[in-house]
């Protein structure tokens, strides 16, 4: 009670930070983690097994992989999002299919857009680090007598997510910050949010001042939370005292 | 030597004077505007800028024996563009409203136009009855007098949707992903080709320019506060214009019924 009291205090004659306008940036904020969360864990989980069939030495296999990371890097998110949100519509009939109840809405083509993207870098960065492997390890495990299955599974996946754990930490934060154009196709993330009170009050400043300190506490989230991960699992790198 | 200081001098005098004539001299007018908003503001195919807020602005600019250079500007943007001085005017079809007139200095309204619910071709909506409205996807463009008429009178019924544009409202009701959409009903109309018979939108309901707090006064054009004489300078060139004819013929180039105020 007294909380919401000295709520309301702080908020008394604040034209524009209202409950109401408070409301949105919450909403928005829901939004914007929903949406980084699951195309980053979806991403996650796609990019394991393309990363290997990356690094395998069958080329039918690690070229269409390539070409797939290629085309995702090699174009911006914003182009990729616009295809398939309005893109998709100019095929005939499209409205009849099963996919429509998803790509209807705005929130489906984003996470497509997104997760797609971030697969391709989380690929990139996973070969990187199979690639990293020490031929030590390798040859120990083959004299061991371990098949391809067992070598992959035991020795270079595990050494391989550590290598690349402080990679993967960027790119977390990159996909966070590029979520910030999902208003373009009407999502009302944070940067949606920020751009309603813009327009409604028309204060560029308060409006998208308060919204970088929101997606600046959320940076400082995942920073910690990498840091943690890296003095847990890295904790054999760091020098002996 | 001596002679060099007083050229210099006099080259200086000569500068800072014309300096400060330029300041207060209007021979070359920038107006913000965002397009395309047909039949107020768009493009030719060849890329000539035209409509009839374009024609009415040259001609307020000849009248006032200026030259009006039009600048490019998305709506969510066109105040704050004209308060970082990116332009001196608004001539965009912005209605008259008491939340604008708090950081913009207005024209007298030089037109007034009606907004109307529109949807695709077959479908059957009645909008008087706002039950059946519950859970329709409804699009606008973000900030329009549209946004606030649909968020304050729909907003706990309707999914709304904002956009930038006017366009991309119209492509996503084409791409039935929008169960209605509502807009300023000229440039609807226009976009929609409401006329021609094979048209894949329609009109579904009565012209609505009520209520006047969400309506506003009409349209005029934006200054910023401290312009009150190049506000003063439009107010005579418009008032000019509507009594010699001039507002008139234009007018009837693009509408077939009276917007004049």
């Amino acid at each position: 009670m007294e909380i919401l009291a000295w709520f309301h205090e702080l908020l008394d004659g604040n034209l524009i930070f209202t409950p109401q306008t408070l409301g949105y940036y919450w909403d928005g904020l829901v939004v914007t983690v929903q949406l980084v969360f699951v195309s980053l864990l979806i991403g996650l989980v796609l990019a394991v097994p393309l990363a290997i069939g990356r690094s395998s030495g069958r080329r039918w296999i690690s070229l269409p992989i390539y070409a797939y990371t290629y085309v995702f890097r090699g174009t911006p998110l914003l182009i990729q999002l616009y295809i398939i949100y309005y893109g998709v519509v100019f095929f005939d009939g499209i409205q009849e299919t099963f996919l429509w109840p998803l790509l209807r809405e705005a929130f489906y083509p984003a996470l497509i857009a997104f997760t797609l993207n971030t697969a391709a870098y989380t690929t990139e960065i996973f070969r990187g680090a199979i690639k990293a492997t020490p031929k030590g390890e390798i040859e120990a495990a083959r004299a061991y007598g371990m098949s391809q299955a067992l070598m992959m599974r035991r020795i270079i996946l595990p050494s391989a997510f550590r290598r690349a754990l402080p990679a993967y930490g960027n790119e977390v934060i990159f996909m966070l910050h590029a979520s910030a154009i999902a208003s373009v196709v009407t999502l009302m993330d944070l940067t949606g949010a920020a751009r309603f009170v813009y327009a409604r009050f028309y204060a560029p400043f308060e409006a998208f001042i308060f919204v970088a300190v929101i997606y600046l506490c959320l940076t400082f989230t995942i920073l910690f939370f990498f840091r943690y991960l890296e003095k847990r699992l890295l904790a054999h790198l760091r020098p002996q005292s | 030597m001596r002679h060099m200081t007083l050229l210099l001098a006099a080259t200086l005098t000569a500068g800072l004077a014309a300096g400060s004539a330029q300041a207060r001299d209007y021979s070359e007018i920038r107006l913000g505007i965002d397009l395309p908003y047909e039949p107020f503001m768009y493009r030719q195919p060849d890329g000539e800028l035209t409509g009839f807020e374009i024609e009415l602005g040259e001609a307020v600019c000849d009248y006032l024996e200026a030259t009006c250079v039009w600048v490019e500007q998305d709506w969510d943007g066109i105040i704050p563009g004209l308060l970082a001085r990116n332009y001196d005017g608004i001539m965009s079809s912005m209605a008259i409203t008491e939340e604008r007139a708090q950081r913009v200095l207005f024209s007298e309204p030089y037109y007034t136009t009606p907004s109307a619910w529109f949807s695709l071709q077959g479908r059957e909506v009645d909008i008087s009855d706002r039950d059946s409205l519950e859970g329709l996807v409804v699009g606008v463009q973000r900030a329009t007098l549209q946004d606030n008429y649909v968020s304050e009178l729909y907003g706990d019924l309707v999914e709304i949707r904002r956009y930038t544009s006017g366009d991309d409202v119209l492509n996503d009701l084409r791409a039935e992903r929008l169960d209605l959409t509502f807009l300023d009903a000229p440039v609807a109309e226009s976009r929609m080709d409401l006329e021609a018979e094979d048209s894949r939108f329609q009109r579904v309901s009565d012209f609505i320019n009520q209520p006047e707090h969400i309506f506003g006064q009409g349209v005029g054009v934006a200054f910023r506060p401290r312009d009150r004489d190049l506000a003063e300078r439009f107010n005579e060139a418009l008032a000019a214009l509507k009594e010699d004819g001039t507002y008139d013929a234009i007018m009837e180039r693009y509408f077939n019924y009276d917007i004049k105020l």
